[in-house]
């Protein structure tokens, strides 16, 4: 026993900014993701910003076309690799060991590599705005040939980016994998764990699937471009389109990978809010299961005006109308969930509901999208730049935010500000409709996406949609200030801040101990607090 | 709640005003064949069973969320499963989309199906620009952005009320007007072919229901049956570059009767071009129209005065003053990112060669139609 307790002793943090660097804690790697993720999402925001200003009137005010297909193509690049994608590991590395019953990941050395590469991989990514050509401006999709003959050559660091992202994301996976499945307390069956933990598990699993096919693709785009090759040059034979069945073979499990880990999360917060055991928890692990299988076979309804042949249009349909069925098990479940409860309204829950709420209106418009006749109008339209930021922005976004709420008490052992809080929800809440709704007009209308300037019939939504941007990029102000005044001024949180919380990491102090559990925890108390007990 | 009832009432009353939908375009394009009419439907069904969904799930949310309340004093309950409900709520849904499957798939059977055209069009995409044509007729033409539009975007000198104004002036055809219009008569079953000559385009009409996109080195088809005479206008729906958002797209439907006489009118403009082409050409002329094409086709990148943008300066450029073959040579057939321009016409590209080799204070050689047609 007195191993143990010297042992614990060298084990806590080190001291300076060192710490940062050489950390093989999940905790700290946790934090380091989250911040970083945070800082890539205000970048991003203010490329966003740029796009909203230029589309506030028609004509071109501030830009000139090619910065500004820039800004769109570093807006959703930054957003999905650099903001979405890594605080979801953040908030896995920070959750996971607690929530299992482990003192840590399974690979810590692995998880330092993977989140450091994450800085370079992103100033290597910035660092194109600055090159002769300019940044990238071919869209996040990087379709071939635009990518390639007539790609500017920043393109060739986009690609090495991607190489870096991509690496990252991958030894994440499997540190997440290894870690739920060796380092989960022995008492821990799998139907005992908590819902966050079974999404980024099955998450992780199409992370390994997907980001592959992605390095294949900007792998051949290099050749492409520097090597002779033709994989996407009709003139030496490939095939544009067949760029296309790559990137969404990658991209498609790509967006499931940025909603499941969103869906563990609003599981976690709504029951704790309901005061009531999450409705149908086997069913919300099978929906997810089911999720991420259909998200292998539905790819090319991203490509139905590519030319497929109808009878791959007819598959692709039917393949993505069935996504709804999981889907609206998962709604229904947290529908019953609240049904009957015992509900309040903390900041953490009113981020929830305004999730479900929003996150449904999104999936109403993907299931209008998927109905392959219907998408000849709807198909590169802002109808579809209203529908993915309905799923990303109030979905996985508004998940992350909610799960920094709900879980910034144990993280910091400190309580936020709530009527400040609050506050900024209803800023953020009814400035991001502002923003987003008027789009589905500005689609349904005839405007296609990506374009710098528009004719005059749809400049009064845009400039609805442009007030709405800046409304919602300024909360982003306010909420680093409720996160920094709650790490510096908050009042002391308890081990259990919301009552009803069920979850091992509940059972630890606020703030939660450097090494999570160094004794697994009994069978009683896994029991005790599980979701469904 | 006196106030709030005011502005609901208020907002009521400018979402069902007509005239304040027809203002701001709402809701997709019912359009001007059968087959826009069909997705139209289809999109409203898929709509308004959305919308029924949506009533019954948020009501029950927003019952649950006033009724279920710690504050209101409501005790949870401790329900946690129930496999009935969930093979209730995962077949309900499933016999829903059947009944959205069935017609979704008439629709789009019906659309990818064509037995028989009446005629042909065959459309190119090019960086910024769509080419038509009509092979069956022997016309063809390349279609850019009109130039009131141009003129709107790039007055940057002015202010932005005067800015406003040209906006203003160029009315509801700001960035949706071109200087030569596709023509096409009117009850006429019409195949578009549908490619590109560098990168991937989209050939989008909404009011015909077509949009399809133009790959490069492959034919996409797809068709319609216009039923009314009139003015439709598109856009471009892929990102293709810089300038993907000036690339629109104008089709005049005609009777049958205004398109014969349009027909033998064009096919009048190409007799002539083609004997221009084995004329020996005056310098003016070439210049002259030279500039035109050059405002047209070239500024984009290399700017009015040729000092360069985009693409390279023209003004003192060492192909545009030294031989001329080369300068003939990537022109006809592009390099990197300058796409190939071997549509146009050999009087038109020796007169935008010679313009190019001849204005802004360079010193090159005049270019006849003759050399072009021997560089092909």
């Amino acid at each position: 026993m007195s191993y143990t307790a010297a042992h614990d002793d060298h084990h806590g943090p080190e001291k300076g900014l060192l710490r940062w660097v050489k950390t093989t804690n999940h905790k700290d790697i946790g934090s380091l993701y989250m911040w970083f993720a945070f800082t890539m999402l205000l970048v991003g925001g203010a490329l966003a910003m740029g796009i909203r200003a230029e589309l506030l009137q028609p004509g071109l005010q501030l830009m000139d076309p090619q910065f500004f297909n820039q800004l769109t193509t570093m807006h959703g690049l930054i957003m999905v690799f650099g903001a979405i994608m890594p605080a979801f590991v953040g908030l896995g590395n920070w959750l996971i060991p607690m929530m299992v019953g482990a003192p840590d990941m399974a690979l810590p050395r692995m998880n330092n590599w993977s989140f450091w590469i994450l800085p370079f991989a992103g100033g290597i990514l910035m660092s194109t705005f600055f090159m002769d050509g300019g940044a990238p401006a071919f869209g996040w999709t990087f379709y071939a040939p635009l990518s390639t003959t007539f790609a500017p050559d920043s393109t060739d660091f986009f690609i090495f980016a991607v190489h870096l992202l991509g690496f990252s994301s991958i030894m994440g996976a499997i540190n997440i994998i290894a870690t739920v499945l060796n380092m989960r307390a022995p008492e821990m069956k799998m139907m005992d764990m908590p819902l966050f933990v079974w999404t980024w598990l099955i998450t992780s699993f199409l992370l390994i699937g997907a980001m592959p096919v992605l390095a294949g693709a900007v792998t051949m785009m290099l050749t492409d471009r520097n090597f002779g090759t033709a994989f996407f040059d009709a003139t030496g034979g490939g095939d544009p389109v067949m760029f296309q069945h790559i990137f969404w073979f990658f991209g498609h499990p790509e967006v499931y990978i940025m909603i499941l880990p969103a869906f563990g999360v609003i599981s976690h917060i709504i029951p704790t809010f309901a005061r009531k055991p999450l409705f149908g928890y086997s069913s919300m692990v099978y929906a997810t299961a089911s999720i991420a299988f259909l998200s292998y076979i539905v790819w090319a309804h991203h490509m139905f005006l590519t030319g497929m042949p109808v009878a791959g249009e007819l598959y692709f349909m039917y393949a993505t109308m069935l996504i709804a069925v999981p889907t609206g098990v998962k709604v229904f479940n947290w529908v019953a969930t609240m049904w009957k409860g015992s509900m309040t309204f903390e900041t953490p829950m009113l981020w929830a509901l305004s999730f479900v709420f929003l996150f449904t209106i999104g999936g109403f418009s993907g299931l209008m999208l998927g109905i392959a006749p219907a998408d000849i109008q709807y198909h590169d339209t802002y109808f579809v730049v209203a529908h993915f930021h309905y799923v990303l922005v109030t979905g996985a976004l508004w998940s992350i935010i909610a799960a920094t709420f709900y879980w910034l008490p144990k993280w910091t052992g400190k309580m936020y500000n709530e009527k400040l809080s609050k506050f900024h929800f209803w800023w953020a809440m009814i400035s991001v409709n502002v923003l987003f709704f008027p789009q589905h007009f500005l689609g349904l209308a005839g405007m296609p996406r990506r374009i710098p300037d528009y004719a005059l019939q749809f400049a009064d939504f845009n400039w609805i949609s442009s007030i709405g941007a800046f409304g919602f990029g300024l909360s982003f102000i306010l909420l680093t200030y409720i996160v920094i005044d709650c790490i510096r001024n908050g009042k002391p949180a308890d081990a259990r801040p919301w009552d009803s919380a069920k979850g091992l990491e509940w059972t630890l102090g606020s703030p939660a101990e450097y090494h999570s559990f160094n004794t697994p925890p009994s069978r009683a108390v896994i029991l005790e607090e599980s979701q469904h007990s | 709640m006196k106030r709030l009832l005011t502005l609901t009432s208020a907002l009521v009353a400018l979402v069902s005003s007509k005239a304040a939908l027809a203002e701001y375009g709402l809701n997709m394009t019912q359009g001007v064949t059968d087959v826009s009419q069909d997705i139209y439907d289809l999109h409203m069904m898929v709509f308004w069973v959305c919308v029924v969904i949506g009533a019954v799930v948020f009501g029950v949310m927003i019952y649950s969320i006033f009724a279920h309340r710690k504050s209101a004093g409501h005790k949870a309950a401790h329900f946690h499963e129930s496999t009935l409900v969930e093979f209730i709520w995962t077949g309900i849904p499933i016999l829903i989309l059947i009944g959205m499957a069935i017609p979704a798939s008439k629709v789009l059977i019906d659309i990818e199906t064509l037995d028989k055209a009446d005629m042909t069009i065959k459309i190119t995409g090019h960086q910024w620009k769509w080419q038509y044509d009509y092979p069956e007729e022997g016309i063809g033409f390349i279609s850019s952005l009109s130039q009131s539009s141009k003129d709107a975007i790039d007055d940057r000198e002015k202010g932005s009320v005067a800015k406003r104004e040209a906006l203003d002036a160029a009315n509801d055809d700001y960035l949706l007007s071109v200087d030569n219009h596709l023509v096409i008569p009117v009850d006429t079953t019409i195949r578009f072919l549908i490619t590109s000559n560098d990168v991937i385009h989209d050939w989008w009409v909404p009011a015909l229901a077509v949009k399809q996109d133009a790959n490069p080195g492959f034919i996409n088809d797809s068709w319609a049956k216009v039923t009314e005479i009139g003015t439709y206008r598109g856009q471009c729906a892929e990102l293709c570059g810089k300038d993907h958002g000036f690339m629109p797209i104008v089709v005049d439907v005609v009777s049958k009767a205004d398109y014969a006489t349009w027909v033998a009118e064009q096919q009048g403009v190409a007799a002539a071009a083609a004997e221009a082409a084995t004329q020996q050409w005056s310098e003016d002329d070439l210049m002259a129209q030279g500039e035109t094409l050059y405002n047209t086709n070239c500024a984009g990148c290399h700017m009015t005065d040729g000092s360069g943008g985009y693409g390279p300066a023209i003004k003192g450029s060492k192909i545009a003053i030294g031989d001329a073959a080369e300068h003939l040579n990537i022109v006809i057939n592009g390099k990197n990112g300058m796409p190939a321009f071997k549509m146009l016409g050999d009087a038109d590209l020796a007169a935008v060669i010679t313009y190019e080799r001849r204005a802004f204070g360079n010193t090159g050689s005049v270019v006849q139609p003759s050399d072009v047609t021997s560089a092909r």
